[in-house]
Order: C-alpha cells, then structure tokens, then sequence
C-alpha cells in the first residue's frame, strides 16, 4: 500500500480527550491578521459541542485547523492524544456546501465511497468491500433511493447527509461540520436534530460550527461561544452546557 | 455503392495519409481524455496559453537546429510548472498572472520568428499540418499517447476526487496540488503531441471543444470521456478527408469538425430541455 500521507496510523491514546486545543493562534496563509488568537478548548470522546458566532468570528477557522487545513502559528493541537495528520482517517471536516463542486459529474453512490480513498492511497483501486461498505451507509442514512444520482440533483439537506455518510464510510470518529444549517430549506432544524441524533447513536465526537443555536440546546453537550478571533463568556441566558472553553 | 467505398478508401493508399490518420486518432484519444479534466477544472484558458507558450521553445529549436519536438516539450513544461507555481502564490489572480506570461511567451516566439528568414518555414508550426507527420513524429505521439493514457488511469481516483473536493482531499493526507502538477505536465505532453496537427493557435479546441461537446450529452464521467475521443477521433479523420479532397488546412478543418459537433451537441442539449416536462421531485425517505 502506498499511503498519501507518510503518517498513517497512530493509535488513539487511551483516556486522552477526542479533541484537546490549547492557545492556539491562526493566521491565513499570506495575511497578517490572525483569525484565531489563543483559543481552548477541550471536547470528551462522544460528546457533541457547538462552536457559536457571528460570520468572521473563527469558526471555520478552528475547525480547519483542526482539519489540518491550516498551519497554527502558535499553541496547540491535540486529536485523540496525536498530533493533526498522524491519522487522517480519524478526522472528517463537512465543509460549507459553497466548497465542493457540485456540478462534477459523479454519483452519490461514488462520492461516499471517496470516504474510503484514505483506507487505499495510490494506485488501489476500491474493491467490492469498499463499494458494500459505502452502500451499507447509504441505507443507513436512508439515501438509497438516490444512490445514481449526480450530486447536484440533490436537496441542500440530501447533499448534507450524503457527506455525512462519507464521513462514516471513512470510519471517522471526529466530525467537524461547518454550518450545517446554512443555506438548508425549511426542514433544516428537524433534519439538524436528526442528524446529531445519528451520530450521538453511532457513538462519533462531533463540534458544529453554526451562527444561530436556535432551540437546539437539547441537542448539544457544550457550547463554544466566539468573536473576533476569541472566546467569549455565553451571552446572558444563553446555552452554555459543560465546560469546553477557558471561559464558564 | 463502390464509388463511395472508392472515395473513401482512395486517399489511404498512400503512406502519408496513414500515417496521418494514425496521428489524428491518437491525438484525439490524448487531447479528448485529457481535456474532459481541463473542462470539468475549469482549465480552459490554462490549455490554451499553454499552447502558446510553446512556440518561442519550437522557434529556439528551429533556429539552432535541434529537434523542434525537444524544444516545444522543454517550453511547455517549464509554463506548466510556472504556472502551477504562479498560481499557489495568490499574489495575483491566476487567470490574470497567465494572461500575462501567455501574451508574452507568444510575442517573444513571434519576435524570434521574425528574425528567421522567413514566416513560412513556422506556418506548420502555427497551423498545424497533418500531411507532413513524419514517421520520427508518429512515434513520439504514440508514446505520449500511451503515456498520458497510463498515468491518467492510474491516478483517475485522485484526480477526480481532487476535482470536484479538494479540500476533502486535503483532509486525508492527499496533496491537491501535486495533481494539479500532474495534470499541467500531461497538458503540456498532450498539446506538444498535437501541434503537428492542428497547430499551436488552434490546439486548445482539440482539448476543450469535444469535452465541452460530450458534457453536454452526459452526466457521467467514462460516458463523458468516452463521447469526447469519439468526437475528436471522428473530426480528426473529417478534417483528413477534407484537406485531401478539397485541399483546405487541416487544422483548421478538423478544428471546425469539433465546433460542429459541439453545435449538434448542443442542439440536442437544448431539444430535449424543450422536450422535457418540467420535473418537480422530491425525494425523501
């Protein structure tokens, strides 16, 4: 196996946290101005947190850090006792729907089983295994009726869980979800719920970018509240949950 | 009947005109293959400055007798890593940074050209001519043939899936932008294989008209793939009757096919669109 990333597999430490930041400071690559400065934050294994702000308060930001899409200038990041990038498998970032090519021509059926490329690398090709497993998912999260679809003939919330279930057909246990509800019809707070629900079931630690809690406080175990580049204290009377950050 | 059979079968009597036809075939199943990824990145005005960069490497060649392939293959290599490199460093926008160095490379091969004796020795270079493949030529078309048809498959799922997601790409330790590399180096190797053709000026169609053609008529890949070297296959061999019959440029005959079959296309395109109810869909389980 000729692997795209020379790290391939590290183990999960035992006990240590799914996902451990520390004063971690973020800058655009060719910019100056930081986009992160000092955050923490700290998310047990299976636990669900949302990350809450205004546009432009860092919530992308740390989830791509996090992701290994973006270099910290300084602090640190800790996934399941490793460093970002020991095990790329573990990790699943959802971007922003703005992200992906949608027009591509390509199935559903074959963009989740682009879930299973970092279990092949180069040259290997899917075998009927990796086409089962993705099939599996896609009954799972009830999309099998679209399967041979091309990707833009999918509703805002189909093409969600359609990258959701890539994330389970590449076994991550670490979801990183990028405003989710952005740009989603009507059904988006149900199908949101429903959502986090599937993945609390399957047992995966997920951190949800997102600009408006709304009434999803029930659904979450902590909060993350972020403006400008740092943590802030929860508004009054806002959903604060278990302790995540520096702050309450 | 025979008389048709006659008509069609006349020309390929004579070693130039297979010789020909081989070149054309090839250099469809290249540029159509390829340029469906150029079409679907959005790569258009890539493949066709990177044809033009080519010509001051063929024109340095000539004067100084080397080989015109070498030069040609030396010029456009070193634009498509320049390009790849111009375009991770977002000092400028891409399309602007290749504006620049395609208008420049392409007067620097023209004010070379001028300082030749004359412009003609260069019109097969410009414009492409299909009757003057040489057997030397052949066989290099036919390595970078199966070349670029080789690393293509081979590195089919990376290059589609960094097409459409890179970022997911990213994500799991794959490096976008080496296959963007990639992709420039097999351009480069395609558009040089094809200016015997159909010229520097007119290569890009050869990349770009049949893939923009077959996405048009389907939306899967292979199908996509498939369509486009039938299409460009298909006007390789028109432009071949044409210029045999009707003595006209090759290039810009087999140049036309394409336009023609991207017109049928996109006729039918906009048919069936007519044709079709609206659909109203909604699926959820």
């Amino acid at each position: 196996m000729f692997p795209y990333s020379r790290r391939v597999h590290q183990d999960a430490v035992p006990s240590a946290p799914a996902l451990e930041v520390r004063d971690l400071t973020v800058a655009y690559p060719g910019t100056r101005r930081l986009a992160l400065k000092g955050v923490n934050l700290c998310v047990p294994v299976g636990a669900q947190v949302a990350l809450v702000g205004h546009n432009g308060a860092g919530k992308s930001t740390l989830l791509k850090a996090v992701a290994g899409l973006l270099p910290a200038r300084s602090g640190s990041i800790v996934i399941y006792g490793n460093p970002p990038g020991a095990c790329h498998h573990r990790v699943a970032y959802l971007p922003q729907r703005g992200e992906i090519d949608w027009r591509f021509p390509i199935t559903l059926r074959k963009l989740v089983l682009t879930g299973r490329y970092v279990h092949l690398g180069w040259f290997k090709r899917p075998t009927r295994k990796d086409w089962l497993f993705a099939d599996e998912v896609i009954d799972r999260l009830g999309l099998s009726a679209l399967r041979e679809r091309q990707i833009s003939q999918l509703s805002g919330g189909q093409q969600q869980r359609a990258l959701l279930a890539r994330a389970l057909a590449q076994e991550a246990e670490l979801l990183l979800l990028d405003e989710p509800l952005n740009a989603v019809d009507a059904e988006t707070r149900h199908l949101m719920i429903e959502l986090l629900g599937l993945l609390r079931h399957e047992q995966k630690t997920v951190i949800t970018a997102t600009h408006d809690l709304g009434r999803l406080e029930s659904d979450f175990d902590g909060a993350l509240y972020l403006a400008e580049g740092r943590e802030i204290a929860p508004p009054p009377g806002a959903f604060s949950g278990m302790k995540v950050g520096a702050l309450a | 009947m025979t008389d048709i059979i006659d008509w069609l079968t006349a020309p390929f009597q004579f070693t130039f005109m297979q010789t020909a036809l081989l070149a054309a075939v090839l250099v469809g199943l290249t540029c159509a293959s390829i340029g469906v990824y150029v079409v679907l990145r959005r790569m258009a005005f890539i493949g066709d400055a990177l044809s033009h960069t080519i010509l001051p490497g063929v024109v340095v060649a000539y004067l100084n007798g080397f080989s015109l392939s070498a030069g040609a293959l030396l010029a456009g290599v070193g634009t498509a890593l320049g390009i790849g490199w111009l375009s991770r460093r977002e000092v400028i926008r891409e399309d602007t940074a290749i504006g620049v160095v395609f208008t420049g490379m392409f007067a620097l091969g023209v004010l070379l050209m001028s300082q030749a004796r004359s412009f003609r020795d260069f019109t097969h270079i410009l414009f492409g001519n299909i009757l003057g493949v040489t057997a030397d030529d052949l066989t290099l078309i036919a390595v970078i043939t199966a070349g670029v048809l080789l690393l293509l498959f081979l590195f089919h799922k990376e290059l589609e899936l960094t097409s459409f997601d890179p970022i997911h790409a990213e994500v799991i330790g794959l490096k976008a932008s080496w296959l963007r590399y990639l992709l420039l180096l097999l351009l480069a190797f395609a558009v040089v294989s094809s200016i015997q053709v159909v010229g520097v000026v007119m290569t890009s169609a050869l990349l770009i008209t049949p893939a923009a053609a077959a996405s048009l008529l389907t939306h899967r890949l292979w199908r996509m793939m498939g369509i486009a070297i039938v299409i460009a296959v298909a006007s390789g061999v028109i432009g071949l009757y044409a210029s045999f019959y009707a003595n006209v440029s090759s290039g810009a005959a087999i140049v036309l096919a394409c336009t023609g079959f991207f017109l049928l296309a996109w006729l039918w395109q906009a048919l069936r669109h007519r044709l079709a109810q609206p659909e109203v869909e909604e699926v959820w389980n």
